[in-house]
């Protein structure tokens, strides 16, 4: 007999909720966490759409550390020195079936835990799954601090940087193309502070996301949000392209930090914390198999995101794809098959959820991204250039603006702009 | 490639605003003996730690006890300059306080 019916490999967002489920259900269950803490090594933008926790932990608003629910969602295109920047608010954003709050996973991943470990998951931190221990084809346990653990079903919730993805079932590390970088610092400053600076209570705050300049250009963007007491600033960006740049994404971050649009957002704040993550960007095509004899991938590990280069969303997809993972695992205990067919339930629920649908839905946005790098450059300074002739008055008879735009235009390109736009709405 | 445009973030600093358990002569990552310099100046660009460091047109040896643990490099150097890269040991490495 396994020590357990079920090993979890990490918990972030994925790991925790699938233990949770399994408990549940009478399952025996151990996580394995790297971090001396779950968040420790964990880093997101971070917000977080509220609607696949509740179904999990319908009471989750009770004591989850939220940060602030965002009721203000802003774009900016920036150039060096400029910005247009459109904001939008809904007071839908405060309806609790389609909110969504900022958090810090530091404080948000041990909540989870703690959740877990009331329906009864047992739990090791600080150490890391070194290996998958294998029976042929068949994943049987896992290698961790010179131990070996058995159990009739593994669930790899390890992320992004999965050391463990291969071995499980053989899909290779991600290539270059298909996850980008993401550099981020909070930046501590007064919740009143805050509070003026983004004209909203204590309770909420805004989303903000920044394309053009945050990146000079290259494929990605900058992020903002509004937590109690702190900001997260941010960037991602596409790790092919960054490779090639003139610049460190260290440095770009030192730049867009300085950006005459976002200096006074943070000025008189205090970084405390510089951190660093991969993101999987490759989208529906870059999916692996999910499962395989004795062992299912869920969130991140199996490049579960969705980038719509207007947001990312990688934990709401981790908690759903958690939650399948651990339900479908406790059916197949319970039929006494977790062969990959006993599994198979898993992948048939993720395909009927948000979470392959979404991902299949945005699926060309990948290659659209990628193989528009006028996005990133051209049309935010295209923007920006329109804003200037519309709102500077130096005194000189005015022009009309379709006399001002068409000079614009035509150096972008009439052509180019209506394939790109054509590109982008098909890539939707 | 492009040059790099002058550098004026000092990372390190900020680096040292984090909370690490360095594993002292203990590296997580090792980088092939002699890197192809094209190939360095890829990681030097992408770190989000700026570990990767040239001293003129050469390759330094890197220090990691700042890394972030992201895995970046390990995409990036697959395979040429990566030599090994694994998660520090028990307990090591940064630790979050915000995340
Ligand atoms: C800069 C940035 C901004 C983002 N912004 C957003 C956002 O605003 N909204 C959003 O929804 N998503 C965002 N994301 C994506 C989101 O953070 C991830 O998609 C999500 O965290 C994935 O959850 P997960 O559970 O799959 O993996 P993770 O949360 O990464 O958890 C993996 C866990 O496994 C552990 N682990 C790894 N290997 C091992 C091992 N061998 N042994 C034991 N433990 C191991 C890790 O320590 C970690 O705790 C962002 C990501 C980044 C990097
Ligand atoms: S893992 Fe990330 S932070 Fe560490 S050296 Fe590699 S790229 Fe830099």
């Amino acid at each position: 007999m396994a020590d357990f019916d079920a090993i979890v490999v990490g918990s972030g967002c994925a790991g925790p909720v699938a233990a949770h489920e399994l408990a549940t259900r009478g399952k025996s269950v151990l996580v394995i966490e790297r971090g001396n803490f779950a968040g420790a090594k964990n880093v997101s933008g971070g917000r977080l759409y509220t609607h696949a926790l509740r179904e999990v932990f319908p009471n989750f608003r009770d004591d989850a550390p939220l940060e602030r629910r965002v009721v203000r969602e802003r774009i900016s295109m920036l150039e060096p020195e400029a910005g247009l920047t459109i904001e939008f608010s809904d007071e839908q954003m405060r309806d609790e079936s389609q909110d969504s709050y900022t958090v810090l996973r530091a404080q948000f991943d041990p909540w989870l835990v703690s959740q877990a470990e009331a329906a009864g998951a047992e739990y090791i931190h600080g150490i890391a799954v070194e290996s998958l221990i294998k029976d042929g084809n068949r994943v049987t346990g896992v290698s961790a601090g010179g131990d070996e653990i058995s159990a009739d079903v593994v669930i790899l919730c390890d992320g992004v940087n999965s050391l463990l993805a291969e071995q499980a079932v053989g899909t290779p590390r991600p290539s270059r193309s298909s996850v980008a970088v993401g550099i981020k610092q909070v930046i501590e400053l007064d919740e009143h502070v805050i509070n003026e600076r983004f004209t909203c209570s204590s309770d909420e705050g805004a989303a903000w996301l920044f394309m053009g300049d945050a990146t000079h250009g290259h494929v990605g963007g900058g992020f903002l949000y509004t937590n109690k007491n702190s900001i997260s600033l941010g960037l991602v960006v596409t790790v092919a392209d960054m490779v090639e740049a003139d610049t460190t994404i260290a440095q770009l971050l030192e730049d867009f930090r300085q950006h005459p649009v976002i200096a006074p957002v943070i000025a008189g704040g205090a970084v405390v914390e510089h951190s660093g993550h991969l993101v999987a960007e490759g989208g529906y095509n870059a999916l692996p198999t999910l499962i395989g004899d004795g062992v299912m991938l869920a969130g991140e590990s199996a490049m579960m995101c969705l980038n719509a280069g207007y947001t990312v969303r990688g934990m709401d997809l981790a908690i759903a794809a958690g939650m399948h993972a651990g339900r479908s695992a406790a059916t197949a205990l319970d039929n006494g098959d977790t062969s990959s067919k006993g599994l198979g339930s898993y992948v048939k629920a993720l395909e009927d959820s948000f979470v392959i649908k979404d991902m299949k839905t945005l699926r060309r946005f990948p290659d659209f991204m990628e193989h528009t790098p006028r996005m990133f450059s051209t049309y935010p300074e295209l923007a920006c250039s329109l804003a200037r002739q519309m709102f500077l008055v130096d005194g000189t008879p005015m022009k009309p603006v379709r006399k001002k735009a068409w000079p614009l235009l035509k150096d972008v390109g009439l052509f180019n702009l209506l394939k790109d736009a054509r590109k982008g709405v098909k890539a939707l | 490639m492009s040059t790099l445009k002058p550098i004026t973030v000092n990372v390190d600093a900020y680096l040292g605003l984090n909370k690490y358990e360095v594993d002292e002569g203990n590296p997580h990552i090792e980088v092939a003996p002699e890197p192809e310099t094209e190939l360095f100046k890829e990681l030097v660009r992408i770190c989000p730690a700026g570990l990767y460091k040239m001293d003129g047109d050469q390759p330094m040896s890197v220090d990691f006890a700042g890394c972030l643990e992201c895995g970046t490099c390990r995409i990036v150097g697959a395979g040429a300059i990566i030599a090994s890269w694994r998660y520090p040991s028990a307990t090591m490495g940064i630790e979050y306080r915000y995340g």
